[in-house]
C-alpha cells in the first residue's frame, strides 16, 4: 500500500510544509482563513449518518479484519471557517467514526479486528483542526471533546466486553488527536520510515493539553514511564522509529515495504483473542427516524419535549409494546427494530442531539411509560442470550449510552410518576440521575407508580467506573446493596423504594406539584458552571480508574486551561496559534 | 578507516574544529558513515577516477575555489561559514533590533532543527538522484560539472551536519545519522520531500532540475541567510557561492541543448520535430515541455500558499524573505495582506491573506521572476539563430500539487481547462513517456576530451580558464 503511494506520488511535498519528519509539523502545516466564532445554534447538528454519506472514512471489509481509513476531504468541514487539512478532525469526522464502528458492530460481526488508518499518504492523522477549536465557543469545544472522547472510550468498551479489537496503522505522521485515537485502539503499529513519529504537541504549540485521553493512556494505559512522559508530551516532533517502541508508545514498527504485512499479521493475531462469529448474520442499521418539531424531538420509543422558559427537557422512554422476539431467531428477524436495540439508538441519538444542539435547556427530566414488566421480559430476554453476539452488541450499545448519561454535563432528575416503568433497564436510568422523585400514592394501589429491581441492575450495565449504579449509589456496601437485593422482581412502591434508598423523594400526591416545581426552579437559577461540576463530582464518587481519570482529570484541566488568557485570550497559544505572533503568557504558577 | 583525524588538513573549515571537543567527537562518528554513504550512494563507478575539482579550503575568495585533480572519496569536504558580524541584528520578525542569537534558544529548537534537517536532506539527496548520469554524460566537461555539483551537495550536506553537532546535542547527532539513513527514493527509508524521492532520468531533466529546483535551493538558502540564528545565516550564505555554479551548469546547459537544436534546425531548413529528432537533436517542443514539468514542480517546493510554518517562521526570526534587509518595509508584516490565487466560480482570482502566512507564495513569486529571466536568456540564443520559437515559464497555477491550486486543471498560458482539455492537452504540456524515452535514446556516454554529444553544443569555455578539450576527468 505504501509503497504504491510513493511510487506513484510526484513530486508533492514542499519544503517546508508537507511530509514532514514529524506529526506536530503536520499539525503546525494546517491552514485557516479568517472567520467568526462558530455558533452553536446556527443549524441543528445530525448525528445520523451511513457509510454512503460519509465524506472522511472508508470501511473495507475482509473476513476477520475490517479496515477503517481515514481520508479527511478538507472542504468538508461541518462549520465553515476552517479546512481540514491533513487528516484532521473536527466533529463531523468523529460522527462517521463513532458511526462507522457502530456498522462494523451490528451489521458486521464477522469482524474480530478493524485496523484503524489512513488512506492519505505518510499522514495517518493530524488530529483535531486546530482552526476549528479556535474558532469554536468554549461550549462547542467541550461538548466535541465529550464526544470524541466517548467514542474512543467506546472503542476500549468494545475490545473489553464484545471482543471487537482495534489495531491503529499508522502508516505516517500522527500528531495530537490523532495518536489519542491509536492510543484508545488495543495495539500500534508505526511505519519506520524514519519520518513518522507518533506526538502530542498540544503542550508546546497551542498551550492546552492533549486532553482526548491522551495524557491518561499514555501512563495508564502504556505505561510510559513519567519522566519520558514529560519528554513526549513536550517535545512538538515527537518520537519515532526503536525510540517510540523502547518508551512503549507503540507497539511495534514495520518498514514501509513490510507496513501492510504486519499490520495483517496483527490483526490476525488480535481476532485469534476475539469470540466474534464468522457466520453470524448482521443486522443492518436502518436510519433512526426521527420528526424533529421545535420544541420536540420524536422518535417511535424516546420523545423529548423541551420547555424552553423553564430550560428544561422531558426525555420519555417507552416500553416495548405487544409480544417481543424471545428466540435469537426472532431477535435476528426484527433486526434493527428489536425493542432494545431500537429504543438504545434513539436514546443515543436523542442525548447526543440534546447535549448538541440544546445548550441551555439546562435539566433533562427524565420518565418512563408502559409496562414494566414488558420491560423485564426484555432484559430476560438480553440475559438468556447475552452471550450471543448480537445480544452482547445490544447490551454494549445500552451499556455506553446509559454512560452517555452519567456524563452529561445537564442536571438529571427522574419523575416516578403513575404510568411509568422503572423496572430493571429502566431504573437504570433513574439510578444515572442525580435525583429521583417518586409520587407516593399510599391510597392508590392501582395508581401508585412502582419501580422494580433486577438483575440487570447488578452489574449488566456497568458505569464508567466499572461498577454497576447500584454500587456506586451504595459505595459497595454489602448490608444495603443485599437489602436491595433481596427486594429483587417485587415491585416497590415509593416508601418501599425511599426505605431502600432507591429513590431522593417520595412526595404524595398533593405536594408533588409544588415539590417538583420548586425543586426544578430552584435548580435551573443556580451557575450552570458549577452545578456541571458538583454534578460530575458527586456522580463520580469513589473509585476511579483509567476512564474516569480521563472525563474527570484530564477533562476538568483540560476545561481550565481552555478557558484561560494562555490560552484563549487575545494573546494565547491556542488563538495565536497559525499566525505567526508569539503567545503571550502571564507566568505566575496558579 | 584511520582512527584519528587530522582535522585541520583533512576537513577544512574555519570553525576550530581542532579545539572543539564536541564536534571532533560527533565528527569520529559521523564522518565514516558519511564515506560509506558516499561510496554506495555517490556518483556510480568514477569513484577511482581523478576529477578536476575545486575545492573549498577558506572563506577568502582566494580560498575557495581551489583547482585539482582528485579522488571524489578523497574530496575534501569542509566546514565553512562567513566571517561573524559582532554587531549584526535581528532584521525582521518580532524579535528585529535584538542581538542575533549565536545559540538555539530553546523555544526555536524544534523548528531550526526541523528547517536545518530538511534543508540537510536534500543535499544527499540530489547526489542519489543523480548517481547514474555519469554513465551517460554527453561530454568530459559535463561529467566534471556533474561530479562538481556532487561533492558540493555533499558538502552542504556537512554544512547542515555541522549545525545539527554543534547546536543540536544528542538529538542533533541522531538527525545527523539519519540524513545518511533515508535514501532517494528508498521506499523504506525515503527522503523528506518527494520531489527528492524521484529519479533524474537524464541529462536534459538534470539541466532542467540544476536550473530550477537549485534555483528553488539558492532561495530557500537566501531566506535562511537572513535568519536570527547567525551560525544558520552565515553557513547558508557561503553555500550560496557554490550554488551559484549549480545554476550556471543548468542555464548553460539548455543554453547548449538549444544552442544544437537550432543549429540542426538551420541545416535542415526545417521546423518539424520529427525530422530534428531523426537528426540527434532534441526539438524545441519536448524541451518547453520539460519546462514546465521542472517549473511546475520545483515551484511547488515553496508550499502552500498560506502556511502557519511561514508565518512562524518569519515572526520568530527563523527565516526571512529573500534579500531581507534590502526591503523598504517594517520587516514585521502584521496586519498586512498579500494576494495569493485561487479558483472562484470557474475563475483564477486573487484572494487576499495575511502576509506573514502569505510568505511561501511572496518567496514563491520572487523565485519566479529570477528564474523567467534564465528562460528570457535561452530565448536569446534562438533569437540569434535566427530561430522563431520561444520558450515560455508556464503559468503559476499550471499542474500545482500542492497549495489552493492543487489538483487545479490550468492550461501553460493560465487558462481554466476541463477535465476533457486537460486529458487531451497533457501530451502537449508535459513530457510524455515517449518524449522520455526519446531524450533517453540519445543519451550514450561521449568522455573523450573535447569530443561532445550529437545534442548538445560545446561551451565557448571551458573550467577555470582551461580549454574546452581539458582532460577533467582522468579516468583510473
Amino acid at each position: 500500500m505504501h509503497n504504491n503511494a510513493l511510487k506513484n506520488k510526484s513530486l508533492v511535498a514542499s519544503r517546508f510544509e508537507c511530509a514532514g519528519d514529524s506529526g506536530a509539523d503536520h499539525v503546525r502545516s494546517l491552514l485557516t482563513t479568517s472567520a467568526s466564532p462558530i455558533a452553536n445554534s446556527d443549524v441543528p447538528i445530525d448525528y445520523r449518518t451511513e457509510p454512503s454519506k460519509y465524506h472522511h472514512w472508508s470501511l473495507k471489509f475482509d473476513g476477520a479484519v475490517a479496515t477503517l481509513a481515514m481520508n479527511v476531504d478538507e472542504n468538508a468541514g461541518l462549520k465553515p471557517g476552517y479546512k481540514l487539512k491533513l487528516n484532521s478532525y473536527d466533529l463531523g469526522v468523529d460522527i462517521e467514526l463513532h458511526d462507522a464502528v457502530n456498522r462494523v458492530r451490528f451489521e458486521h460481526p464477522e469482524v474480530r479486528t478493524v485496523v484503524v488508518t489512513s488512506s492519505k499518504d505518510r499522514i495517518f492523522c493530524s488530529g483535531a483542526n486546530i482552526f476549528m477549536l479556535g474558532v469554536s465557543s468554549h461550549a462547542w469545544k467541550v461538548n466535541f471533546c465529550k464526544f470524541t472522547n466517548e467514542t474512543r472510550n467506546g472503542l476500549e468498551d468494545s475490545s473489553e466486553h464484545s471482543g471487537l479489537k482495534f489495531l491503529a496503522a499508522i502508516n505516517g505522521a500522527c500528531a495530537g488527536g490523532g495518536y489519542e485515537l491509536a492510543l484508545a485502539c488495543d495495539q500500534i503499529v508505526l511505519i519506520d520510515d524514519r519520518s513518522s513519529a507518533v506526538s502530542l504537541p498540544e503542550v508546546p504549540l497551542l498551550g492546552v493539553l492533549p486532553g482526548t485521553g491522551g495524557l491518561t493512556r499514555v501512563t495508564d494505559k502504556r505505561h510510559v514511564r513519567h519522566d519520558l512522559a514529560d519528554i513526549f508530551c513536550t517535545t512538538t516532533e515527537g518520537v519515532r522509529g526503536q525510540k517510540a517502541k523502547d518508551w512503549r508508545l507503540v507497539d511495534e514498527l514495520a518498514k514501509p515495504a513490510v507496513f501492510a504485512e504486519k499490520v495483517q499479521q496483527r490483526a490476525l493475531q488480535l481476532a485469534a483473542k476475539s469470540d466474534r462469529p464468522a457466520d453470524g448474520k448482521g443486522v443492518s442499521l436502518s436510519r433512526v427516524e426521527r420528526v424533529d418539531e421545535p420544541d420536540a424531538l420524536r422518535y417511535l420509543h424516546v420523545t423529548v419535549d423541551i420547555d424552553r422558559a423553564r430550560r428544561s427537557a422531558v426525555f420519555t422512554v417507552k416500553a416495548p409494546v405487544g409480544p417481543q422476539p424471545e428466540t435469537i431467531a426472532a431477535i435476528e428477524a426484527a433486526g434493527a427494530a428489536w425493542w432494545p436495540l431500537a429504543m438504545a439508538r434513539e436514546l443515543d441519538d436523542a442525548i447526543l442531539s440534546m447535549r448538541t444542539n440544546e445548550l441551555d435547556i439546562g435539566t433533562w427530566i427524565w420518565k418512563t411509560e408502559g409496562d414494566a414488566a414488558a420491560v423485564l421480559a426484555s432484559d430476560a430476554t438480553l440475559l438468556k442470550h447475552q452471550d450471543h453476539w448480537l445480544v452482547r452488541e445490544t447490551i454494549g450499545l445500552i451499556r455506553r449510552t446509559l454512560s452517555r448519561i452519567d456524563v452529561s454535563s445537564r442536571t438529571l432528575f427522574s419523575l416516578i410518576e403513575p404510568g411509568s416503568c422503572f423496572a430493571g433497564t429502566f431504573l437504570e436510568i433513574a439510578l444515572a440521575c442525580d435525583r429521583s422523585y417518586m409520587l407516593a400514592l399510599p391510597d392508590d394501589a392501582v395508581r401508585a407508580p412502582t419501580i422494580t429491581v433486577a438483575e440487570a441492575n447488578f452489574g449488566l450495565f456497568p458505569m464508567a467506573t466499572n461498577q454497576s449504579r447500584l454500587a456506586r449509589r451504595f459505595y459497595e456496601e454489602v448490608t444495603p446493596i443485599e437489602a436491595v437485593r433481596s427486594q429483587s422482581g417485587v415491585a416497590l412502591d415509593a416508601d418501599a423504594a425511599l426505605a431502600l434508598g432507591l429513590i431522593t423523594f417520595a412526595p404524595d400526591d398533593i405536594d408533588w406539584a409544588d415539590e417538583v416545581r420548586i425543586a426544578l426552579e430552584e435548580r435551573a437559577a443556580m451557575s450552570p458552571d458549577a452545578l456541571t461540576g458538583m454534578e460530575a463530582n458527586l456522580r463520580f464518587n469513589g473509585k476511579e480508574n483509567m476512564a474516569t481519570r480521563i472525563f474527570g482529570r484530564l477533562t476538568a484541566w483540560q476545561n481550565w486551561i481552555f478557558q484561560r488568557p494562555n490560552a484563549v485570550g487575545e494573546k494565547g497559544a491556542l488563538k495565536l496559534y497559525g499566525k505567526g505572533e508569539k503567545a503571550q503568557f502571564d507566568f505566575n504558577r496558579v | 578507516m584511520q582512527s584519528g583525524i587530522n582535522y585541520s588538513e583533512k576537513i577544512p573549515n574555519n570553525v576550530n574544529l581542532s579545539e572543539d571537543k564536541t564536534l571532533q567527537r560527533a565528527l569520529e562518528h559521523w564522518q565514516p558513515n558519511y564515506l560509506n554513504w558516499w561510496n554506495d550512494m555517490g556518483p556510480e563507478s568514477a569513484m577511482q577516477d581523478d576529477v578536476y575539482l575545486r575545492t573549498a579550503v577558506s572563506v577568502e575568495p582566494s580560498g575557495w575555489a581551489q583547482f585539482d585533480h582528485v579522488k571524489m572519496p578523497d574530496y575534501r569536504w569542509g566546514i565553512f561559514m562567513n566571517p561573524r558580524d559582532e554587531a549584526r541584528q535581528i532584521n525582521f520578525g518580532e524579535n528585529k533590533g535584538d542581538a542575533a542569537w549565536q545559540d538555539v534558544p530553546g523555544e526555536h529548537r524544534a523548528n531550526l532543527r526541523r528547517i536545518i534537517v530538511t534543508q540537510g536532506d536534500t543535499e544527499p539527496a540530489s547526489v542519489e538522484q543523480q548517481r547514474h548520469l555519469g554513465l551517460t554524460a554527453p561530454s568530459m566537461y559535463d561529467l566534471r560539472n556533474l561530479f562538481q555539483i556532487n561533492v558540493e551537495e555533499g558538502r552542504h550536506l556537512w554544512a547542515m551536519v555541522y549545525l545539527l553537532h554543534k547546536h543540536f546535542g544528542r538529538d542533533g547527532r541522531e538527525e545527523a545519522d539519519a540524513l545518511l539513513q533515508r535514501n532517494s527514493g528508498d521506499a523504506d527509508n525515503p527522503r523528506i520531500l518527494g520531489a527528492f524521492n524521484e529519479k533524474t532520468p537524464d541529462w536534459l531533466a538534470f539541466f532542467m532540475f540544476t536550473y530550477f529546483t537549485d534555483r528553488d535551493g539558492k532561495f530557500q538558502l537566501c531566506a535562511l541567510a537572513e535568519s536570527a540564528f547567525d551560525p544558520l545565516a552565515r553557513t547558508t550564505k557561503f553555500m550560496l557561492t557554490e550554488e551559484a555554479h549549480h545554476m550556471f551548469v543548468g542555464e548553460s546547459g539548455i543554453a547548449r541543448v538549444l544552442s544544437r537544436t537550432a543549429a540542426v534546425m538551420n541545416e535542415l531548413k526545417t521546423e518539424d520535430a520529427a525530422k530534428i529528432r531523426a537528426a540527434g537533436a532534441i526539438d524545441l517542443e519536448t524541451i518547453q515541455r520539460y519546462l514546465n514539468f521542472h517549473f511546475s514542480v520545483t515551484i511547488d517546493l515553496f508550499g502552500a500558499d498560506e502556511s502557519s510554518n511561514a508565518a512562524i517562521f518569519y515572526n520568530s526570526g527563523l527565516k526571512g524573505r529573500f534579500e531581507e534587509t534590502k526591503r523598504d518595509d517594517d520587516h514585521r508584516l502584521q496586519g498586512q495582506t498579500y494576494a495569493v490565487l485561487s479558483v472562484v466560480d470557474g475563475k483564477l482570482v486573487d484572494r487576499h491573506v495575511p502576509m506573514l502566512n502569505g510568505l511561501n507564495e511572496v518567496l514563491r513569486d520572487d523565485y519566479i521572476k529570477d528564474s523567467i529571466g534564465g528562460v528570457g536568456r535561452w530565448n536569446k540564443v534562438l533569437e540569434k539563430a535566427g530561430i522563431a520559437f520561444r520558450l515560455s515559464a508556464p503559468h503559476k497555477a499550471f499542474n500545482r500539487k500542492i497549495g489552493a491550486l492543487a489538483g487545479v486543471k490550468i492550461s501553460p498560458e493560465g487558462r481554466l481547462v476541463s477535465e476533457v482539455e486537460w486529458a487531451v492537452n497533457e501530451k502537449n504540456w508535459l513530457p510524455t513517456a515517449e518524449d522520455r524515452g526519446f531524450v533517453s535514446s540519445l543519451m550514450g556516454r561521449v568522455v573523450e576530451p573535447g569530443k561532445f554529444a550529437g545534442w548538445i553544443a560545446p561551451p565557448t569555455m571551458g573550467i577555470n580558464r582551461q580549454p574546452v578539450d581539458f582532460d577533467y576527468v582522468r579516468f583510473n
